[in-house]
């Protein structure tokens, strides 16, 4: 069973199906319909945390209007979304937030880390309050680069979501069959966030790059 | 500045001194606020922009002439200082700025809070506390504004390193790198 | 001295019924919060007892990264401080920067500045309408509106810098490139259609009896706390205060336009003003760019400037009417190509002074609205 061919491992021809299609039967498999109405009806969450977050409104505005990709509404509540645009810089200050807001989504929950800053810091790298990357702490299904990505890159980060989706397998994946993903809230020391990341989810890289970079004048 | 100039501020209050190369009046510690209530008395009613500044001890070269007419390069250490700058305006003459210093040592710092005066110091005066770590006497709340309230230390501090943050990739800014070569960073 | 500070307010044991204070963290994550700001308030009941602001959710410590890197380097930075209107915000950089070298900057270069300054106002105003009558409930519809408009100006942008919101345009000395006779020709289209935009915006909602009910007599700011305070932009002018540093500093060539500057008479200051006041400053605008617009001369963009920037060491504090208010840069030099300090003067912070004395007394869904007509944007206040 694939995206490509949902309908692989049933013994129904392709005449079978079209008599049955024009009687009125629809023949299918419980994962595709699940994928299918859970892919197209992804409404995501009101996260805006600073610049990206106006893109990502523009995205939901009328000239490029996500809502005809199935987010109709932006549910201010975790409770009620399934969707987390991460959009904008997350600092330490705001990070156990965003992880106590991921822990309040019910399953099935997706995240986009939407700008260079969620993804890994961007621009405000050498910050004592920049989390380098909102992956330290919650898993992210799409990064989507830019300084603010436009709003059609949103719409095609939404399009790679639904195409994950469509390739999930409810027997096999354990976001449906263990319960709600939580993680756990890190908390505020004298210099850092305690633990600086979680070792579920990322892992830093292994060995530090010998060669620092040519001196370039700016 | 129509009706209040530096000079009319060195005149009244004999403490004070003119500092040309920045065009401030540098209050000294104890008089800052009532330098600042008479420039209220004044028409200064505005107060736009409060600053922090943090130096280091340094060595400063400096080319003076002696009675023989030669010219000879000393050496001398400058002491390090926090800066808290003030720049100040009329609104009511449409006047302006007169700018303003407090200076104090980097080792307790403090300074007089002129949050009374202009309730617009009240943020920026927390703001110097919490990234500089000046101890402004007379602040009606003083605490960190923009760190967590568990936060030790002062970040906009010159001498202040960043935690390590597992950060391998070479940067354009090459001194975080030398500093993690170096072994200068708390892991 | 200090205009009036504390205000306080009496719990009333009504029936021998012992009530309590009820304490509500609004925030950051919040639909309302205009980005992610925090406010601890203090209930009784509905009314607002007290309120305490909790800033720094969004400290990315600006000014420090500004301190390593060379002047040229921080212009894109400051694009993204006050992320609605990066024009304005490289154009206050560009002018504090200017001022501690002596560059001329060409009469063509001084023409597009003032243009894209007053369409970056253009686009604040716009977005902040949209916003503040989408706070008290109208559930999006003038957002959409708003934002349509928005759209044709961000495109105007993006033809001329190559971004649609971080421009990075301005230089020391002029600008990154010229623009074309056909972007002008655009603008003027723009410019020209702009009015039957807000002509159908106030005749929707200037009179609309809910916004007159909920925003009329909210948010009271007297003239003389807004001075003390610090409040700058159209918060300051709604409170009585004729103070535009368009027409006080006279920075760029703003003396050779005619336009006014609107503020209210008297001292009330509330919501409703500030709202009109943001409408009545979109028309001045358009006066302005009508004039600019016809007035551009041909010419270079870009004075001479110096191979690498490396001032003389000095001091100066450079400002701009931005639309949110006097946004200010301090920098000092030493001599280097990297600033010694570097500061910003936020006008959104500032103007969030005054938030406690505003809420004080009104409803927990006034603060809302009062937020909202105080503009922030939460890269300025956190910087």
């Amino acid at each position: 069973m694939t995206a490509e061919n949902p309908n692989a491992g049933f013994d129904i021809g392709d005449n079978t199906r079209a008599e049955l299609e024009r009687a009125g039967v629809i023949v299918s498999s419980v994962d595709f319909l699940y994928n299918w109405a859970r892919g197209n009806s992804v409404w995501p969450l009101t996260f805006g945390l600073a610049c990206c977050a106006i893109e990502m409104i523009a995205s939901a505005t009328s000239r490029f209007d996500i809502s005809r990709f199935g987010s109709e509404v932006f549910r201010p509540t975790p409770r009620q979304a399934d969707l987390m645009i991460v959009s904008g810089t997350v600092t330490k200050k705001m990070a156990p937030q965003v992880v106590r807001i991921y822990n309040q989504m019910p399953e099935p929950k997706w995240v986009i880390a939407m700008g260079a800053c969620a993804i890994s810091g961007g621009p405000f790298k050498q910050g004592y309050n920049v989390l380098k990357g909102i992956d330290r702490y919650i898993p992210v299904d799409v990064y989507l680069p830019g300084c603010p990505p436009r709003p059609e890159a949103v719409l095609q980060s939404l399009n790679y979501l639904q195409e994950k989706i469509r390739t999930q397998d409810i027997k096999s994946d354990p976001a449906f069959t263990r319960g709600r993903r939580q993680y756990p809230v890190p908390s505020f020391t004298g210099t850092d966030l305690e633990p600086p990341y979680n070792p579920e989810v990322w892992h830093p890289p292994h060995a530090p790059n010998p060669k620092p970079m040519e001196e370039t004048t700016a | 500045m129509s009706g209040v100039s530096f000079e009319s501020v060195l005149e009244q209050f004999p403490g004070t001194k003119w500092d040309e190369a920045a065009g401030a009046v540098i209050a000294p510690l104890g008089q800052a606020r009532a330098v600042a209530e008479w420039l209220f008395g004044q028409g200064v009613d505005y107060c736009s922009n409060v600053t922090g500044v943090d130096y280091l001890e340094r060595e400063v070269k400096e080319k003076i002439t002696n009675d023989d007419g030669e010219t000879e390069t000393i050496t001398r250490t400058e002491s390090g200082r926090v800066d808290v700058v003030y720049h100040l305006y009329s609104m009511r003459d449409q006047a302006g700025p007169l700018v303003l210093k407090q200076r104090t040592s980097r080792d307790n710092a403090e300074a007089e809070s002129l949050t009374p005066v202009w309730r617009s110091c009240d943020l920026q005066e927390r703001e110097v506390y919490d990234l500089f770590g000046v101890n402004f006497k007379g602040h009606p709340n003083q605490r960190r504004i923009m760190m967590w309230d568990e936060f030790e230390g002062h970040p906009m501090r010159r001498d202040y390193t960043e935690p390590f943050d597992h950060e391998w990739e070479p940067t354009p800014h090459n001194e975080v790198l030398e500093k993690h070569q170096r072994g200068k960073v708390i892991i | 001295m200090n205009a009036s500070t504390e205000t306080s307010y009496e719990l009333l044991e009504q029936d021998g019924l012992e009530t309590s204070l009820l304490e509500v963290s609004m925030g950051p994550h919040h639909p309302s919060t205009h980005g992610v700001f925090r406010m601890d308030v203090k209930l009784d009941g509905e009314t607002v007892v007290d309120l305490q602001p909790v800033f720094g959710y969004l400290h990315r410590n600006h000014e420090k990264l500004a301190e390593n890197m060379s002047y040229l380097a921080n212009m894109p930075f400051t694009d993204r401080l006050d992320y609605f209107n990066s024009m304005t915000n490289n154009w206050a950089y560009a002018l504090a920067a200017e001022q501690l070298v002596e560059i001329e900057i060409p009469e063509r270069a001084e023409y597009l500045r003032v243009i894209m300054a007053e369409l970056t106002r253009l686009v604040n105003h716009v977005a902040l309408v949209g916003f503040f009558v989408n706070d008290l409930g109208a559930l999006g519809t003038p957002l959409l509106y708003a934002f349509r408009e928005r759209e044709k100006i961000l495109d105007l942008f993006e033809q001329a810098s190559g971004a649609r919101m971080m421009c990075n345009y301005f230089r020391f000395g002029g600008l990154r490139c010229d623009v074309t006779e056909d972007w002008l020709d655009e603008c003027r289209r723009v410019v020209d259609r702009f009015p039957a935009f807000l002509d159908e915006y106030e005749q929707l909602l200037s009179e609309n009896e809910i916004i007159l009910s909920r925003t009329q007599g909210v948010g009271n700011l007297s003239s003389e706390l807004a001075i003390n305070a610090g409040i700058t932009g159209p918060m300051l002018r709604a409170s009585g205060v004729s103070y535009d540093l368009r027409k006080v500093d006279q920075y760029g060539i703003y003396d050779r336009f005619k336009f006014r500057v609107p503020y209210t008479d008297g001292d009330v200051g509330d919501c409703y003003d500030r709202f009109m006041i943001r409408m009545l400053e979109m028309r001045e605008s358009i006066k302005i760019l009508k004039q600019a617009l016809a007035d551009i001369p041909e010419g270079d963009i870009i004075g001479k400037a110096p191979k690498v920037f490396k001032p003389k060491p000095a001091e100066t504090y450079g400002r701009v009417e931005g639309p949110k208010g006097e946004l200010g840069f301090y920098l000092i030099a030493d001599g280097t190509p990297k600033p010694y300090r570097y500061r910003v003067r936020p006008p959104s912070l500032i103007n969030l002074t005054v938030l406690r004395d505003m809420c004080i007394g009104q409803k927990i869904a006034d603060t809302v609205v009062i937020l909202g007509s105080i503009d922030i944007v939460l890269g300025e206040v956190d910087r």
